[in-house]
């Protein structure tokens, strides 16, 4: 059959608009630069020499820090969510689960930046405590790390709780009582059965909030004011203001390969079935 | 008993955390002042301006024809592709399987500057176009995920029989394989929408000036100053949405 050429028109697209992007930054990374910020095609490594000053590396370090606190937050946050869904009678389940795709569609930036009304000096949380005379100054709520965490918490959260439920209402429901009839107690059915068979949801769960979240750089644009820089705002700012496309392509080598090297590391703990996220 | 009152009410500080945000916004559309701190009072005035504003209009119709035009021809190539991959010797499929996943597992913003240095490269202007080939490259893998199982469960004597009795391999396909893995197309291709019209990070940097989409319009906006239009604007969407998902229910009640 002639089926071989169905393959031909996405071989070229993924050859074009997949692969040869990635190329083209990973020329560029080795670049020289003249200087108005032209393209020299000589070969160098400045460009990951400059990321190794402290400068850079403080906010790599800081873009694992803050992408892990929220990851961690999420987690601890969606386990017990998703079990509460997976535990729920049928019925309730698809709408409690609805509930976390529903946000997905209401588009993300509308969404960050109502915190930004929610956390700003005169917004609602400082308005609120003064009023109960909690508080006589507002707190600085906005523009600051916290701020990017609780962002990073908020918009990535689903993206937690949907893989974690996925693989938790698939769990046979037999292997629980199997384990109650052996006489285990209920913590220990949990940290014997329930918790290591949903593992793969976990990881899924920690990919996909690590992930955007050492990328971003809007949430940390618009909660973080500028005042907190992470990978994602340098990668910007080198291709957008500083016009030093061979230093932004550098930083995004680097962050692509730390990405990879984590789903490799991760992936051990997946098997075919569980985790995806729907 | 105390067990339970624990897990609900756990459940609905979550959802509070969740809809907050939403919740806010949609009340501040009505709010009669433009500083958002106070509450002057209710008003429609917003949804007027709204309707006035060519450049959300604008926004708005590049949104929609993007994430329409791109989730369509995602899914033809997709969904060929996914027919090809299937068919594939092991070691091309595996070689297939992991370009398809590039994209997945690659962050956004490589995505998107490495789109951007492409399109320099090539000396393509910036705008419509290369937006929209940037949204079918990042919806082709999704629609390729979602139209594999299908492919997997298939029967592969139905394309056979199909073509012993007389059909050509052409017919075969639209009569025979396409209604059997249409469930994976329809999944993909409203995958490939739902993720167009929700991208901020690519459009962003692949996108000219002058070429607006709803994410990009609101960024610009959040650096300028945001009106409440914008407000008016985000509930009628989640109206929408919620409108939409309200009625899928209903139909699949009544199937």
């Amino acid at each position: 059959m002639k089926k071989k050429y169905l393959s031909i028109p996405y071989a070229l697209w993924s050859l074009i608009f997949s692969i040869a992007p990635i190329m083209i930054i990973l020329v560029y990374s080795f670049c020289k630069r003249s200087p108005y910020g032209r393209i020299v095609y000589e070969f160098t490594l400045n460009n990951y020499k400059t990321f190794m000053e402290p400068i850079y590396l403080n906010v790599l370090w800081r873009s694992m820090i803050l992408a892990a606190i929220s990851t961690i937050i999420c987690l601890i946050i969606a386990y017990p969510m998703a079990m509460i869904i997976a535990k729920s009678p049928l019925k309730r389940r698809n709408i409690l689960i609805m509930l976390f795709i529903v946000p997905l569609w209401t588009n993300f930036l509308l969404r960050t930046y109502a915190w930004m009304i929610l956390l700003r000096d005169q917004g609602i949380i400082n308005q609120f405590l003064i009023g109960l005379g909690i508080i006589d100054e507002p707190l600085g709520l906005l523009y600051n790390a916290g701020a990017v965490v609780l962002g990073m918490v908020y918009n990535f959260l689903p993206f937690m709780v949907l893989p974690i439920y996925s693989v938790l209402v698939k769990i046979d429901e037999s292997l629980i009582e199997a384990a109650m009839d052996l006489g285990a107690t209920s913590r220990e059915v949990f940290m014997k059965v329930v918790f290591p068979l949903s593992i793969p949801g976990v990881v899924s769960g920690l990919i996909m909030v690590f992930m955007p979240a050492v990328s971003t750089f809007v949430i940390s644009d618009l909660l973080g004011g500028g005042q907190t820089i992470l990978l994602g705002n340098l990668i910007q700012n080198q291709f957008l203001f500083a016009r030093n496309w061979q230093f932004g392509s550098a930083i995004s080598m680097i962050m692509m390969v730390l990405i990879l090297i984590g789903m490799a590391v991760s992936h051990k703990y997946q098997d075919e079935e569980g985790g995806g996220l729907w | 008993m105390v067990k339970k009152l624990i897990k609900r009410s756990y459940a609905f500080f979550v959802y509070m955390f969740l809809y907050l945000p939403i919740l806010l916004l949609i009340i501040y559309s009505f709010n009669d002042s433009k500083y958002r701190g106070k509450w002057n009072g209710f008003t429609f005035k917003w949804y007027k301006e709204l309707f006035r504003d060519q450049t959300v209009a604008q926004a708005l119709y590049n949104t929609f024809a993007i994430a329409i035009l791109a989730a369509i021809i995602a899914t033809i190539i997709g969904t060929i592709s996914a027919i090809a991959i299937h068919k594939m010797k092991p070691r091309w499929k595996s070689i297939f399987m992991n370009v398809t996943y590039l994209p997945v597992m690659n962050p956004d913003i490589v995505i998107g500057i490495s789109l951007l240095a492409l399109f320099a490269v090539l000396k393509m202007k910036l705008g419509f176009i290369t937006l929209l080939l940037a949204h079918i490259t990042f919806n082709i893998p999704y629609v390729i995920l979602a139209v594999l199982p299908k492919l997997r469960q298939l029967n592969p004597y139905l394309e056979e029989a199909a073509l012993d009795l007389g059909a050509t391999p052409l017919q075969a396909f639209f009569k025979v394989i396409l209604p059997e893995i249409m469930p994976g197309v329809i999944t993909g291709l409203l995958l490939a929408f739902t993720l167009s019209l929700d991208d901020f990070m690519v459009s962003f940097f692949t996108t000219g000036s002058g070429v607006n989409t709803l994410s990009i319009k609101v960024y610009s906006m959040t650096k300028t100053g945001v009106t409440p239009k914008i407000n008016a604007l985000s509930t009628l969407l989640f109206m929408g949405v919620l409108g939409l998902l309200i009625l899928l229910q209903k139909r699949e009640k009544t199937n």
